[in-house]
């Protein structure tokens, strides 16, 4: 309608109506394109005109020039992405990395999205991460968590969490939703303590107070300790996501299903589940980028992941006054990562929302 | 039957693993000779807070530092939440506004900020802030120096409650007339309500004056500016790096999510509505202050007041760079005293207590100000 009753203008005239319609556009139009070239300018100048590339000159090449200085990062890329595993064995600790970006990505195509298909490729994909970091089979070396570190440890993490979590939300959800009074509010409870609390709080709790409360036997390491308390805490916010998946299942569905005769888990692993879970999935995605953000908090509980090798990158000898350098290249890796899911979260949005159309 | 029997199983299971793992770390804490129970909250702590807002020694007892955990905690989220709400309002607004080149900036900011971890961010801010240059060579401006000791700001020389009071009464010159205009309970027109809003203005502020005269302290200037004397800063009021830090990685990080959310209160708004504002002939001024804006502001409260629980929590990251909130108050009190399951529980209690009232409030102000009816619909 409206294409049809203005012809779509052109040229200059274009430009004066997107960008100087009245004066008070054209004063934010002109503010605007101030800020966008003054940081563009400031923010290219320093990260490549003026910048400092390469390594072989060492720390004192950065003092002579303004802008960034990469050679940090040509320096210490190592250190940043494997942590303190053995040099000669970094492949494998970059293999392991792949393995997983490669699990991600396959669980992203609907074309394998049945309950089973995502279950083996992420049994799979952690298996085979597993296998490769810890070594000590296949002619591997035996290398302990003690050595893992970086980029390797922070995606080790999550996908345990997530493979803890998942299951244990469903289960949660579940228990929520069951009609039996005491168990759906001693659920209840338990999942909403948990989300009152700041996941750091949780992480502490389980790292360093459990050994406590826990027979010498139970203890494990404490890497393990922490995964399941960050899996806990991913599971309480996923349970409440599938709960709410659930609600939207039209009641009639699971009636239909108790008429033809299916017994409780028929009708919730073949009815009600596959389509809650349809109805959560772009929370269950926001919430798997969330999660990915937050594995970013172990490093308080004193875990080498990304956040504290790269701080250890820049804190040990020459490169002390580098640290903007080193932290713009952990930004940079968590947001690859986070935008392409969240994007990719946004685009499944979409295209659901044209399905239900 | 079959039910009850379920049921009990399940709470049984569920009791008797909590009761087992506290008979256990019962058994290790006598083990290493520490008392359970509460009483260790009456004993001084002997050791020290580096930021709090009432007074603390070593010599002060642990329910005491709880205290101001918490204290610090509420402020530091308080000052975090209303910068992150300002900086979300302005990138939000930039992000519905019609000019491209400011949604572009807004999208932009939306982007980076929203996509990299809260905990970098900190440890960002505070590796920028301790860089600053030693107090003799500060960043200055406005009165203000920015040193690798602190940001130090100029502060009225006036006593702690009056200036309380005083900052009250700035609010309430602003906020009065707000409530003033919109008000059914004022026997005039909503037209001509300016000369009562004058009034309230000018009688809250001559408040604010009184306030300042009263609690200023005598024989020195109004204004307390600092200024380098020798190799440290005299004067003034000194912002310490830790909590800049927070505070700022809060205001930046919590401001792109809460700009997501002013965008989608605005996007909640019916284009019906603000075309029948228009054909009103309502300004453009008008059409959005006093129909979009309510309106969205509507639809984005319960979204905000999870954003704002989260926030709250997110103050804990202190820990990562020693600020001394209510968290990092509980783990050094689980390791001077050993009290462990006590600290925790204080901690959870004290989380709860937080979360709750926080909903509550917003829950009222939602109940209050929610149309009655069916008016959000496009």
């Amino acid at each position: 309608m409206t294409a049809l009753a203005q012809p779509v203008p052109r040229g200059s005239s274009d430009l004066r109506r997107r960008f100087l319609a009245t004066p008070f556009q054209a004063s934010v139009s002109l503010l605007c394109l101030v800020l966008i070239v003054l940081l563009g300018w400031k923010i290219l100048n320093w990260a490549i005109f003026s910048a400092v590339f390469d390594a072989s000159h060492g720390p004192d090449a950065c003092h002579a020039a303004s802008g960034a200085c990469w050679s940090v990062i040509a320096a210490r890329w190592r250190i940043i992405l494997f942590g303190l595993y053995p040099f000669e064995e970094q492949w494998r600790s970059a293999l392991a990395c792949v393995t997983v970006v490669v699990m991600t990505v396959l669980s992203c195509m609907p074309m394998l999205w049945t309950g089973a298909r995502i279950a083996v490729i992420w049994v799979l994909g952690a298996a085979t991460y597993y296998v490769l970091m810890k070594g000590g089979v296949l002619g591997l070396h035996y290398e302990g968590e003690e050595v893992w570190g970086g980029l390797a440890l922070t995606l080790f993490i999550f996908v345990s969490t997530c493979l803890i979590g998942f299951p244990l939300a469903i289960c949660l959800a579940l228990l929520r939703r069951s009609h039996l009074p005491w168990i759906s509010y001693t659920t209840g409870g338990i999942i909403d303590t948990v989300r009152s609390l700041p996941l750091i709080s949780i992480l502490f709790t389980f790292a360093i107070v459990l050994p406590f409360a826990l027979p010498q036997w139970l203890q494990g390491d404490k890497l393990y300790r922490v995964i399941l308390g960050s899996a806990l805490f991913f599971a309480a916010y996923q349970a409440e996501i599938v709960r709410g998946g659930m609600q939207g299942v039209p009641k009639g569905q699971e009636e239909a299903a108790m008429a033809l005769g299916l017994n409780y888990w028929e009708r919730i692993s073949r009815i009600v589940l596959p389509q809650a879970m349809r109805n959560a999935l772009p929370a269950t995605i926001n919430q798997f980028v969330i999660s990915f953000k937050e594995t970013s908090l172990v490093v308080i509980v004193g875990f080498f992941e990304i956040l504290a090798s790269g701080n250890a990158a820049y804190g040990t000898g020459d490169w002390r006054f580098a640290y903007v350098e080193v932290y713009v290249f952990i930004a940079f890796i968590y947001f690859v990562f986070v935008f392409s899911l969240s994007r990719y979260g946004a685009y499944l949005e979409r295209r659901m929302a044209v399905g239900a159309r | 039957m079959r039910n009850v029997l379920l049921q009990a199983a399940f709470v049984g299971t569920l009791a008797a693993l909590i009761l087992s793992a506290v008979l256990t770390a019962r058994q290790n804490l006598i083990a290493q000779g520490i008392a359970s129970g509460f009483d260790f909250l009456f004993k001084s702590t002997g050791w020290n807070m580096d930021f709090s807002l009432l007074p603390v020694t070593a010599n002060d007892p642990y329910w005491w530092f709880f205290l101001t955990g918490i204290l610090n905690t509420l402020f530091l989220g308080s000052c975090g939440l209303a910068l992150a709400t300002l900086v979300g309002g302005i990138v939000g607004f930039a992000r519905t506004s019609s000019n491209e080149l400011a949604q572009l900036l807004g999208r932009t900011y939306v982007d980076i900020f929203r996509n990299i971890p809260l905990i970098l961010q900190v440890f960002f801010w505070y590796a920028i802030i301790t860089h600053f240059p030693p107090p003799r060579n500060a960043y200055q401006g406005f009165g203000a120096f920015l040193t690798n000791r602190g940001i130090y700001i100029p502060i009225p020389n006036v006593s702690g409650p009056m200036f309380a009071l005083m900052l009250a009464a700035v609010f309430a010159a602003i906020a009065v007339p707000i409530w003033l205009g919109r008000t059914s309970r004022l026997n005039r027109p909503l037209g001509a309500r300016l000369g009562p809003q004058w009034l309230a203005a000018a009688a809250a502020l001559a408040c604010a004056a009184t306030f300042v005269l009263i609690g200023h302290h005598p024989g020195e200037p109004l204004i307390d500016v600092p200024a380098v004397q020798g190799l440290n800063l005299r004067g003034g009021l000194r912002i310490s790096s830790e909590f800049a830090a927070l505070a700022v990685a809060i205001a930046i990080y919590g401001g792109s999510y809460i700009a997501e959310i002013v965008r989608g209160g605005f996007k909640a708004v019916g284009k019906g509505q603000v075309e029948a504002a228009q054909s009103l002939g309502l300004s453009a001024w008008q059409v959005f202050s006093r129909v979009r804006l309510p309106l969205a502001l509507r639809a984005m409260l319960p979204i905000l007041a999870n954003q704002y629980v989260w926030l709250i929590k997110a103050t804990t990251m202190g820990i990562a760079i020693g600020f001394t909130d209510f968290f990092m108050i509980v783990a050094l009190a689980i390791n001077h005293s050993g009290q462990t399951f006590e600290s925790i529980a204080i901690l959870m209690a004290g989380f709860l207590t937080i979360n709750l009232s926080l909903a509550a409030i917003f829950n009222r102000i939602n109940k209050a100000i929610a149309l009655k009816g069916s008016q959000l619909r496009g």
